[in-house]
């Protein structure tokens, strides 16, 4: 059965790209020059991603600021207008529906963009909770979404925008247009590095993503398929949903506790994290590294071992294009989340030493 | 497609390719292994003097994405192995029939020989992948 297709898959398959099947949606998961190169292509230059596969709504109401504010654990609503603000979505026990971003459109408007293997859940999600005066309007078949990422990614896309893009704060968006296209810009991403996220209407895309591609080719850019978009984020430290954070651990297991707003606020979830805050984590997302002299490569799901018994899992791993060896990321028991401590894991019957680190794995140079 | 299944080797249904090669046969992964994979970064093997059996794990080989068994086509001795690989893995997509060879295999069991594909048949069985 073919799966859903983005506005731009006749392009990618121009492109040579390899199509594989993404929660329903035939996506590019590399081009002709493979993924490690796609994944140097960003961190030396730019790289063009098709993300349309993210699902888009629209809260709008005089209600919406209050729902809103009732549903995000970071503090969106209170944010000021033209902030895109990171934030969990939680369930009253604390477990997470997913990772979105909100941007806060206008007190009474919200655009949020989603997960793709979420979207149906979080829209459900919303509108559960919206009330009748919140209308809850899903973009999502309407709306393309083109990442540009890399050192090059702003002047880039700022050279052919009509205002002054490059200005824009990371974090923040504004409506635009870029080569003749109506588009939100925000200066976000899921690579570690500078750039934008462009929402536009479907029928727009490919002009789009072909305006950028002949202004990316020159600059030694690159289009991105699915497979460096996931070493660029782990890398980068950025939780993959259904891989990393689910219905089943907090934010604050996921050191996500940076985007939970707990003071004097009353968001679904607040209750259980505000006892879990203050009983203590028992388990913490942690990452690692694993030596390239191991020679081995810890996977999703690889336990993590002491004396026989598994103490914990991987949630997330793979080569380090850019920082060498392997990384990853495990939940282990809180003694052994700090930075230094070694971990036993078991890859495939082979046990592996790896290092807990702090922080993100790859840090950009600061532009300096 | 004659250039993506030389025709001068054998090859196994789980997409390995062997060649003659004075009295070992040398052992690689193919084409289609090769676009499966993606990027490969990482590959090891056994020791020179281990002995393999068909049909046996001998090796892994990790890419980008995911990490998979090696097989071993024939059952025999490993005369010499590809150390080149071990810090030069990406010669498996770049050269899969050459440079990225892996194994050499001295058969014990030469009937095996004739269980392996012929290009055409391994064409076929590509094909209905």
């Amino acid at each position: 059965m073919p799966g859903k297709r983005t506005p731009l898959y006749e392009i990618h398959k121009a492109l040579g790209a390899k199509i594989i099947d993404f929660g329903g949606w035939d996506m590019p998961v590399s081009y002709p020059a493979g993924t490690i190169k796609e994944h140097k292509a960003v961190r030396a230059a730019v790289g063009l991603f098709d993300v349309t596969h993210m699902g888009e709504a629209y809260l709008r109401g005089p209600r919406a600021r209050g729902v809103v504010d009732r549903l995000t654990s970071n503090n969106v609503a209170g944010a000021p207008v033209g902030k895109a603000v990171y934030t969990l979505l939680c369930r009253p026990s604390g477990g997470i529906v997913d990772d979105c971003i909100f941007y806060k459109r206008a007190d009474d408007e919200y655009f949020v963009i989603v997960n793709a293997s979420n979207q149906a859940k979080d829209l459900e999600w919303f509108r559960e909770h919206a009330s009748t005066t919140c209308d809850v309007d899903d973009a999502s078949d309407r709306t393309a979404l083109i990442a540009v990422q890399g050192p090059k990614a702003v002047a880039m896309v700022a050279a052919l925008a009509e205002s002054d893009l490059a200005a824009l704060p990371s974090f923040a968006f504004a409506d635009a247009t870029v080569a003749g296209v109506a588009c939100i810009a925000a200066r976000t991403g899921y690579t570690g590095e500078d750039g934008f996220e462009l929402a536009c209407a479907n029928g727009d895309a490919a002009r789009l993503w072909s305006a950028l591609w002949d202004k990316a080719q020159p600059l030694g850019g690159l289009p991105i398929g699915l497979g460096a978009r996931d070493t660029l984020r782990l890398e980068a430290k950025l939780p993959l949903y259904g891989n990393d954070i689910d219905d089943d651990h907090t934010p604050l297991e996921a050191g996500l506790g940076w985007a939970v707003k707990l003071d004097g606020r009353d968001f679904l979830g607040a209750p259980a994290l505000r006892e879990q805050k203050a009983k203590g984590l028992q388990r913490q997302l942690a990452g690692f590294t694993i030596g390239e002299g191991e020679r081995a490569i810890a996977r999703h799901g690889y336990n993590i071992v002491d004396a026989g018994a598994s103490i914990g899992v991987v949630t997330s791993g793979g080569p380090g294009i850019s920082v060498g060896g392997a990384i990853g990321l495990a939940y282990v028991p809180v003694a052994r989340a700090a930075a230094g401590t070694k971990l036993t894991i078991d890859c495939r019957g082979r046990s592996a030493t790896a290092t807990v680190v702090a922080g993100k794995f790859y840090k950009r140079p600061s532009a300096s | 497609m004659t250039t993506t299944y030389p025709t001068d080797l054998r090859y196994t249904p789980d997409h390995e390719w062997l060649r003659a090669h004075g009295t070992a046969w040398r052992v690689g992964i193919t084409q289609f292994a090769v676009d499966q994979l993606g990027d490969i970064t990482l590959v090891d093997l056994p020791k020179q003097g281990d002995l393999v059996t068909k049909g046996q794990r001998f090796g892994t080989i990790e890419s980008v994405k995911s990490v998979s068994d090696l097989y071993a086509p024939v059952s025999g001795k490993v005369i010499a192995i590809n150390a080149q690989l071990k810090d030069s893995p990406e010669l498996v997509n770049s050269e899969p029939y050459a440079s990225g060879w892996m194994i050499d295999i001295e058969p014990t069991e030469k009937g095996e020989l004739d269980d392996l594909l012929d290009p055409a048949a391994y064409r076929k069985h590509v094909a209905a992948q």
